[in-house]
């Protein structure tokens, strides 16, 4: 703690959270109703309980209690661009929220060297009614600028966003992807000593994104201490100087990013030939949401799915809508075992109508991917959903101040994996690139 | 959490639970950016797409005036001191339709701000801080109203107009310290919000602003005046009627209002650490 060289210093943090209390059964009326009139006494009891962790002991494993970080430690020198990569549920986040200062350590602490600002969401605190330039201003006090600074960059971010023709007008008639490249323009714009980032890579178009990851990379340069943590492992190697694995709520592994990030994808952490939507916050008022999604008819019983190099792997998405969702749609991210975005499919790309409704009612959408393209190797698929609500808004970032109602859109990296076996690869050798497709030559003599 | 000043760096500390500190002022300075344009976009947004605008402002405390004056003043015919009912209701009514629209938004801004509560850290005071300071803009506007009434009754200003700025204070540090107290209670137990919507309307009748307390027995009005709403409307009348001043009906109440403000916001620093979780 002496050394003025760390930035950041955690140790040996934890955090608890009590979830779903168990609900008491009632055998008889009578227990019932007793138990319906002592209610607020016990209601009172477990909201208190909710946050009231006195006298909880850190290897205690009641049923109740939901350790999302345990004894958690380790330092970030000064520019130092640390990755941060673990599986959905490790603790990231939590980890991410607790260096932010959202939320509080159950045990430990954290000492950071520095002003520190975190990107946890983009657009935090934009306001629909209120137009491009006001917005600009809002969100950047939101995120620790001072207007004067906002003042002296105002410029700069509205040339890096590009909605220079819309600034005055309010942002509830921007696209989404306006809302975004404004949002992200105001953060990009940020100069604090520590940099704290979470995932927000992971909106807007690719040549957005490589503008984003371009960004970073000047920060980086510029010897700004900064903390990433993303599911994007071509971002991870490329930007970060250290990477540390999380998992469980502890480091499971912290060293030199090509090292780490080789062992986590080949653990097997990312991704199954099954998935089930773990239960979230927030379910009881989504409009529509996935249910678990497989690799269908693949081959290889024991060990990964796989499909031969000349077969159409086939990826089935089960979803259910609640409410009727507009230009609702189901979508897929293909990526390699590099890092490497392949493709974003849709499953209503060919029959796309604007207002098109999906009624309540449980879906599948199978998607088949073109045989004899993907180079043998091993590929994730990451899953996502969105639509509008007949009653409002659903992208994050165009919600009503506070909560977001009937929230439909939603992404889950990773999830499913399999592979592609070099059986009928036409080729006589490996290949590089992304992809190996047998395209069609015509030979003719001029 | 603390802050010391290094060489050049400014440290920061965080731990499970914070101390017993009333507030960090040094911290709300620095973000002091961040609830001015807060409060601007409170004000911005009400009466955004609105044809009327501001003048909503203005309206919803006169239509209540108006009522008043024809319920209790012609028809109930209750004492006004001596002071035709219209002005007697509607200094009073300015300054509490202030205290109680506050009161109201502050003890929901936690909850209504969750989005930002959880994504991004400035002080958490600043929510139900903006509330009060964005109700102003409408009490500043409405105040016309009381400077409309005072001129066509041809009531002259007297010294008791100094006094103002007191009861002015008062009258934005209570709701501050009811809305921190209630704000951190309402993101745990959103009874809060149930409560509220009746509650105000009960504490309406608990000061002397429909009806006047002259006329209760001396024991009872002074027990009645711990209530710090009654101390603030008597004061304010008393400022511009020229009336004599009754300090001893005011000072309880003053008390209480600073009591709850500072209980309020060493509650609300306490509670501060656990906002997020059981929101």
């Amino acid at each position: 703690m002496q050394s003025s060289n760390i930035a950041i210093h955690v140790e040996k943090v934890s955090k608890c959270y009590r979830i779903g209390l168990k609900e008491e059964m009632h055998e008889s009326l009578v227990s019932g109703l007793l138990s319906f009139m002592k209610s607020p006494l016990n209601n009172y009891r477990k909201y208190r309980s909710l946050y009231n962790f006195d006298d909880i002991d850190p290897d205690a494993n009641d049923l109740d209690l939901f350790w999302a970080l345990r004894d958690l430690s380790f330092k970030v020198e000064k520019g130092e661009v640390l990755g941060i990569v673990g599986k959905n549920g490790a603790g990231k986040s939590t980890m991410l929220k607790i260096l932010s200062k959202i939320s509080f350590p159950t045990r430990g602490q954290i000492e950071i060297r520095g002003k520190s600002s975190s990107l946890l969401e983009v657009g935090t605190g934009f306001h629909p009614e209120l137009t491009g330039r006001e917005n600009v201003y809002l969100n950047g006090t939101v995120l620790g600028m001072k207007k004067k600074e906002i003042d002296r960059k105002f410029d700069e971010i509205v040339e890096f966003s590009g909605v220079e023709k819309f600034l005055d007008t309010p942002v509830k008639r921007y696209s989404s992807g306006m809302n975004v490249r404004l949002a992200f323009a105001v953060a990009a714009h940020l100069e604090p000593e520590i940099l704290i980032i979470d995932e927000v890579l992971a909106v807007g178009d690719a040549e957005f994104q490589s503008k984003c990851l371009g960004k970073m990379g000047k920060v980086a340069k510029e010897g700004r201490t900064v903390l990433f943590v993303s599911h994007n492992m071509g971002a991870i190697t490329q930007l970060c100087s250290r990477v540390l694995w999380i998992e469980g709520g502890r480091v499971r592994e912290d060293g030199l990013p090509m090292d780490v990030v080789t062992n986590y994808l080949s653990s097997g952490a990312e991704g199954e030939g099954n998935w089930i939507r773990p239960s979230e916050e927030g379910d009881a008022e989504r409009g529509a949401w996935l249910k678990g999604a497989r690799v269908a008819s693949a081959r290889g019983t024991e060990g990964p799915p796989f499909f031969n190099f000349g077969e159409r792997a086939k990826i089935e998405i089960d979803y259910e809508v609640r409410d009727e969702v507009r230009d609702c749609s189901v979508y897929l991210f293909l990526r390699d075992s590099f890092g490497n975005l392949l493709w974003v499919s849709h499953d209503n790309d060919e029959f796309f109508q604007l207002g098109q409704v999906r009624g309540p009612g449980t879906y599948r959408s199978t998607c088949e991917f073109p045989e004899s393209l993907l180079q043998p190797g091993q590929y994730f698929i990451s899953l996502g959903i969105s639509g509008k609500p007949q009653t409002g808004q659903c992208f994050t970032l165009l919600s009503k101040e506070g909560k977001t109602t009937n929230a439909v859109q939603k992404e889950y990296h990773d999830v499913l994996k399999f592979n592609i076996s070099d059986a009928g690869y036409p080729f006589v050798q490996k290949r590089i690139g992304m992809l190996s497709p047998s395209l069609s030559w015509k030979l003719e003599r001029q | 959490m603390s802050n010391s000043a290094m060489t050049e760096d400014s440290v920061s500390i965080i731990k499970p639970k914070s101390g017993w500190s009333i507030a960090d002022w040094k911290e709300l300075m620095e973000y002091r950016d961040l609830l001015f344009f807060l409060v601007w976009r409170d004000v911005k947004v009400l009466y955004a797409q609105t044809i009327l605008g501001f003048a909503w402002a203005i309206l919803n405390p006169l239509v209540q005036i108006i009522i008043f004056s024809i319920i209790f003043g012609k028809i109930a015919q209750l004492s006004s001191e001596g002071v035709p009912y219209l002005v007697f209701s509607s200094l009073a009514i300015i300054p509490w339709t202030y205290m109680s629209s506050t009161m109201g938004t502050a003890s929901q801004s936690l909850v209504s701000g969750q989005g930002m509560l959880g994504k991004i850290y400035f002080p958490r005071i600043i929510f139900p801080l903006s509330s009060v300071l964005s109700k102003l803009v409408d009490f500043a506007i409405s105040f016309l109203i009381i400077l409309c009434v005072l001129v066509f009754y041809g009531i002259a200003p007297t010294w008791n107009f100094l006094y103002l700025p007191i009861f002015f204070l008062f009258m934005v540090i209570l709701p501050a310290g009811v809305g921190m107290w209630l704000s951190s209670l309402a993101i745990r137990f959103r009874d809060v919000r149930f409560g509220m919507q009746f509650g105000i309307g009960m504490l309406m009748y608990s000061a002397p602003i429909v009806y006047s307390a002259s006329s209760m027995e001396e024991n009872i009005r002074f027990i009645y005046s711990f209530n710090p709403i009654v101390g603030i409307i008597e004061g304010y009348r008393a400022c511009l009627l020229g009336t004599p001043m009754p300090w001893m009906y005011i000072m309880p109440g003053f008390v209480v209002a600073f009591l709850i403000f500072i209980s309020g916001a060493w509650y609300f620093k306490r509670m501060e650490y656990m906002m997020v979780d059981v929101i």
